[in-house]
């Protein structure tokens, strides 16, 4: 069996919506190089709330740059409270599963994309309930540094 | 083009090799232990193989032990000796810090039985000093293992002189020459060693085999209990094709060293200077002190584990020490230990030439290893910031 779903390595190998927005109305970067990856993922949000377009970044191993290719590939078009739902388990599934040791890399596409929102809320004075978003946590306690 | 560059992690049987095990496959099937002809013709294909390893290492037949490989070599020496020191209240064992697992995890063992275990630093380039083993033995050191190469970065170990220092202590002195053995010149007298492991599938022979030398006067401990096979020590109907074929591989390669080397030494010099090419890169070891056909390369900005894919796709077999690849957290042990820090030491690329390998095949590695590292960066985060001074780089431009 190969180490990746065809799915993992299409997007790997063909990753959608590689690079930057300008002036993006909202940015959101999780990981740090320490752990070996970073996403970063920017969000074009129009009047009525919805993604126009998005952007991403990463710096990681094969299955973090197909989480972060599917995971913008399933909020683009979309409004964003749909946005703000999707999952680390929709973003496994619709890569046709990870393997185990590599489930946080679809958990840093899901708090990838929530941060980008955050900071669209953020810079828009828009409120939102804090609770919803995950916690700024670092991630060094998983590299025993 | 198809390249398999990750040799170091095991080889393809040669042709003859394959064609001695087939012949003791169809032709030798008796059990050695048996008395009767069949098994008396295994026995002595046995007993020949093991003069003919001994002739190569330069010891007597009775001192080679065959083995399942690598790793059992290195935790029966380690067990071993640690079992002879206790008896005489010695429980300190020195070793390295980017020694192989098979020797640190059996290590790691023996300290939860009360041992102390010393692993000595092997500083940027990847090499401990004899100094460093003089400095570390007490008078309750049971043992000094330390590689002869290493297994991701190459680097060749003064193994000579430790062996002396040990000798002149009273010392055992174990090596794990998994890495060495077919590449480089090993001799066990003039190395001054009391115990060395080989593994057969480094040097175009079978994988499941190798062998352990332990000098005569070393009563070794079972790992394998059971019959009386291999004087003893390590019970099992003995493996005869996998070792003739080990035995073969074995005298193919120790008869091409030389040659080999002239062979791979300038190619290799041209693919580290080649990827040295590439900005804020590294060479992983010493550039000199290591065997002839690996090349271990940091790279800022990107991960090991999507390079080596890509690679792949190119048609180019490597590996890399990334925490992604290792199957862990943590990056690369061997890559920590030469003090590259971890967000380094995730972009790693191993990269352990054939003996076959050309000029041409060397242009393409370093040629997709540039683009497939430029691809990476380009969409890299980390790597924006460090080009941008967000972050600060690691190594010089
Ligand atoms: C340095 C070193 N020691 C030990 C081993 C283990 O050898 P084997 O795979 O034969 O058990 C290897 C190979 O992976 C190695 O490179």
């Amino acid at each position: 069996m190969a180490l990746y779903s065809e799915k993992v390595m299409d997007h790997f190998r063909n990753p959608r919506n590689v690079g930057v927005i300008e002036n993006a109305d909202g940015v959101g970067e999780v990981g740090n190089p320490v752990c070996g990856d970073i996403m970063k993922i920017y969000l074009k949000i129009n009047d009525d709330q919805i993604i126009d377009d998005v952007k991403f970044e990463t710096f990681g191993c094969g299955s973090a740059i197909a989480s972060s290719s599917m995971a913008t590939e399933l909020i683009k078009g979309k409004p964003l409270d749909e946005a703000l739902k999707l999952t680390n388990k929709a973003v496994t599934e619709a890569l046709d599963g990870l393997p185990a040791h590599k489930l946080h890399c679809s958990v840093l596409a899901e708090e990838a994309i929530k941060k980008a929102v955050k900071d669209y809320y953020d810079k828009n004075g828009i409120e939102y309930d804090e609770s919803k978003f995950p916690k700024d946590h670092d991630c060094e306690h998983c590299c025993g540094v | 083009m198809n390249i398999y560059a990750d040799n170091a992690a095991t080889t393809k049987l040669s042709k003859s090799v394959i064609n001695e095990m087939v012949y003791y496959m169809e032709n030798v099937n008796g059990n050695p232990s048996s008395l009767y002809e069949t098994g008396q013709k295994a026995k002595e294909a046995l007993e020949d193989a093991r003069q003919r390893v001994a002739n190569i290492l330069n010891c007597e037949a009775r001192e080679i032990y065959f083995t399942s490989g690598g790793s059992e070599s290195d935790n029966q020496a380690i067990i071993s000796a640690a079992r002879i020191g206790e008896k005489k209240g010695k429980k300190h064992i020195i070793s390295t810090a980017f020694e192989h697992h098979a020797v640190l995890h059996t290590l790691k063992k023996l300290e939860k039985e009360g041992f102390e275990i010393t692993l000595l630093d092997v500083h940027e380039e990847g090499v401990v000093t004899p100094k460093q083993v003089e400095d570390a033995i007490r008078d309750d050191t049971a043992l000094v293992t330390i590689m002869y190469a290493n297994n991701e970065i190459g680097t060749i170990q003064p193994i000579k002189e430790i062996g002396e220092i040990c000798r002149k202590k009273g010392v055992l002195f174990h090596s794990d020459a998994v890495q060495a053995v077919g590449h480089i010149k090993v001799d066990v007298q003039k190395d001054n060693v009391d115990m060395l492991s080989v593994s057969a599938h480094k040097f175009h022979g079978p994988k499941g085999c190798g062998i352990l030398y332990a000098k005569r006067n070393i009563v070794l401990t079972n790992i394998i209990e059971g019959g009386a096979q291999e004087r003893g020590k390590r019970a099992g109907t003995e493996n005869i094709p996998g070792i003739m074929g080990m035995t073969k591989a074995l005298e193919e390669a120790v008869a091409s060293i030389d040659e080999n080397a002239q062979h791979i030494i300038p190619l290799r010099d041209k693919l580290i200077d080649g990827l040295n090419s590439i900005s804020y890169s590294e060479l992983n070891g010493d550039r000199y002190k290591r065997v002839p056909a690996t090349v271990n390369f940091c790279f800022e900005g990107i991960e090991g584990e999507s390079l080596l894919l890509l690679l792949d796709d190119k048609g180019i077999a490597v590996s890399s020490g990334s925490a992604c690849t290792s199957g862990s957290l943590d990056p690369s042990h061997v890559l920590l230990a030469i003090g590259r820090p971890h967000e380094v030491a995730h972009g790693s690329l191993r990269i352990s030439l054939g003996d076959d390998i050309t000029e041409e095949e060397i242009d393409y590695i370093i040629k997709s290893v540039k683009e497939v590292v430029e691809y990476l960066r380009n969409m890299s985060p980390f790597w924006k910031d460090l080009m941008s001074g967000k972050r600060q780089h690691v190594f010089a431009e």
